[in-house]
């Protein structure tokens, strides 16, 4: 056998089982998506609708929200740990990395744990105040969950550009007379960019399209996940619901490509 | 002065950082071995609930291995040999291949699973079985299992270690037994691990492809969580944790050699 013909044998098993059941599901759904009762103003229903629009607008809003405030905490945290060696920051990054793995499911759990009816937060409140302060089951519940598991990922990939930044930029900056603040906001900062702009890619798309953190707090959390899930199995409606994870698809994969076309690196998308 | 107070304030913040993710997930250890959450450690310690969630769910996690295994067994033959052709081919037809068998990573688990269901869902008995769950993982899973052996083929010179062994007579298939797959192992390790760990906590397809007589451990976690006690539930969480840790920690170690590698080099 010639090494042509062993590369395409060995590229055969990916190409089945890509097109069965990858392509295959994926054009079915899109064809779904347009077959039902309203047709092809399924997809435009997405953005026309006031309902599903509030609940695209919702989601939107909350990827945002939880990207930024993790880029903030991630390049805050990332920073320090990766300029100053002390005692016990290796046992911190552990702790910083260890919910990497987490599914969604559990991470929801968690939140429960700390702002649920027995949680945490208001055992402390209630002491203190006198007050329960109960937030899991709402939007700053899953806003907190989606903080939890975005934060690990980001810390990483912060924590790695650190690594690369080339200390004589900052070395010349010094020797120029700039302080601490204008060294961070004009050298350090734009060159954790790329690296910001993909990890926050990965974050966004991975709100987007999370659904077992909203699954576990609540079922009646407004966001694009759960209402595909509820108008799949609650209100069978199969076209709309195939109508609309076409539509997530798409924002959560032109999301990550415009992140990678900034910084040329792929990572996934989980939970 | 100043420094040591940015310092401490930063140092302050990272620790509030690492205690949000940490302490929950303590809270959750403790709870599955208390005797009554809500009077506190107090009430006493005991395994009760971790009995109580292997009598309920035992199945869901031994079904959770199956899954995982198989996954692995499937993404190893098929993701291998493809990573090296790839890896050879090159060329603009080769990325345009990575780029699509990258795209389960950014499709939303529930539109997959959807699209499978569709597809598939009128085949009766492949849908019941657990079998439709480990074609959702293996969809999820390759990528990762791709672009680990990938990323070792990138570092080690593949070619002339290719075209020595073809100048010495060894034919394709014997070149990729005894040449390419050992030179890969670390990527495959790496590969293999990534792709446990995920299927093991996989829930956003699981849970639209699972059945009530195929539960997956995560689908088990996301019923007790609806339905049992606090106690129970975080026993359950405990025994995903005690299964998952010694996956992350040796992705960690791997991790580290091959940093420590990487400097040498």
């Amino acid at each position: 056998m010639t090494l042509k013909a062993f590369v395409r044998l060995c590229l055969l098993p990916l190409a089945v089982i890509m097109i069965a059941f990858f392509l295959l599901p994926m054009a079915r759904l899109v064809i779904v998506g347009g077959s039902g009762n309203s047709g092809l103003y399924a997809y435009a229903a997405i953005l026309l609708e006031p309902r599903y629009r509030a609940t695209l607008i919702n989601t939107v809003l909350l990827a945002m929200t939880t990207t930024a405030a993790t880029l903030v905490i991630a390049t805050v945290t990332g920073l320090f740990l990766q300029r100053h060696r002390f005692p016990g920051r290796a046992v911190l990054i552990a702790m910083l990395t260890f919910p990497l793995a987490f599914p969604g499911v559990v991470v929801g759990f968690m939140i429960i744990l700390l702002a649920g009816r027995q949680g945490l937060i208001g055992d402390i409140t209630q002491t203190m105040f006198g007050d329960k302060l109960v937030f899991a089951y709402s939007m700053e519940g899953l806003f907190l969950g989606y903080l939890y598991f975005s934060i690990p990922r980001v810390i990483l990939t912060i924590m790695a550009a650190v690594e690369r930044l080339d200390p004589s930029l900052e070395e010349a900056a010094k020797v120029l007379g700039a302080g601490a603040w204008a060294i961070h906001r004009d050298v350090i900062l734009p060159a954790l960019g790329p690296a910001m702009v993909a990890s926050g890619a990965i974050a966004f798309a991975t709100a987007m399209g999370a659904f077992g953190t909203a699954f576990t707090l609540a079922t009646n959390i407004d966001v694009l996940p759960m209402l595909i899930y509820t108008e799949f199995t609650l209100a069978a409606n199969i076209a709309m619901a195939a109508a609309l994870s076409i539509g997530l698809g798409l924002v959560a994969w032109a999301i990550l490509a415009l992140g990678r076309s900034f910084s040329g690196g792929t990572i996934a998308a989980a939970g | 002065m100043r420094n040591r107070l940015i310092f401490a304030g930063q140092f302050v913040f990272t620790l509030a950082v690492a205690a949000f993710l940490i302490v929950p997930a303590i809270l959750s250890m403790v709870a599955g071995v208390t005797a009554n959450y809500f009077r506190g450690v107090r009430s006493g310690l005991t395994l009760q609930w971790v009995m109580q969630v292997w009598e309920l769910y035992a199945e869901t996690i031994a079904r959770s291995f199956a899954v995982a295994f198989v996954t692995l067994g499937v993404t190893l033959s098929v993701g291998i040999p493809a990573a090296y052709a790839l890896h050879v081919r090159g060329g603009r037809l080769s990325r345009a291949i990575e780029e699509i068998i990258t795209l389960p990573l950014a499709v939303p688990g529930l539109a997959i699973a959807l699209g499978l269901l569709l597809t598939y869902g009128g085949f009766g008995d492949f849908r019941r079985s657990w079998l439709f769950i480990v074609v959702g993982h293996i969809v999820f899973t390759l990528p990762f299992m791709v672009r680990s052996v990938m990323a070792v083929f990138s570092l080690i010179d593949i070619k002339t270690l290719d075209e020595s062994a073809s100048s010495l007579g060894a034919s394709p298939w014997r070149r990729f037994r005894d040449v390419i797959v050992p030179n890969a192992h670390s990527g495959i390790l790496a590969g293999s691990l990534m792709v446990v760990t995920l299927s093991l906590g996989e829930f956003n397809l699981t849970w639209m492809l699972h059945t009530p007589l195929t539960k997956t451990l995560p689908v088990g976690l996301a019923d007790s969580y609806a339905s049992m006690r606090l106690e129970v539930a975080s026993a359950y969480t405990l025994v995903f944790f005690v299964m998952i840790i010694p996956l992350l920690v040796a992705m960690q170690i791997l991790a580290d050699r091959d940093v420590r590698q990487g400097t040498r080099r």
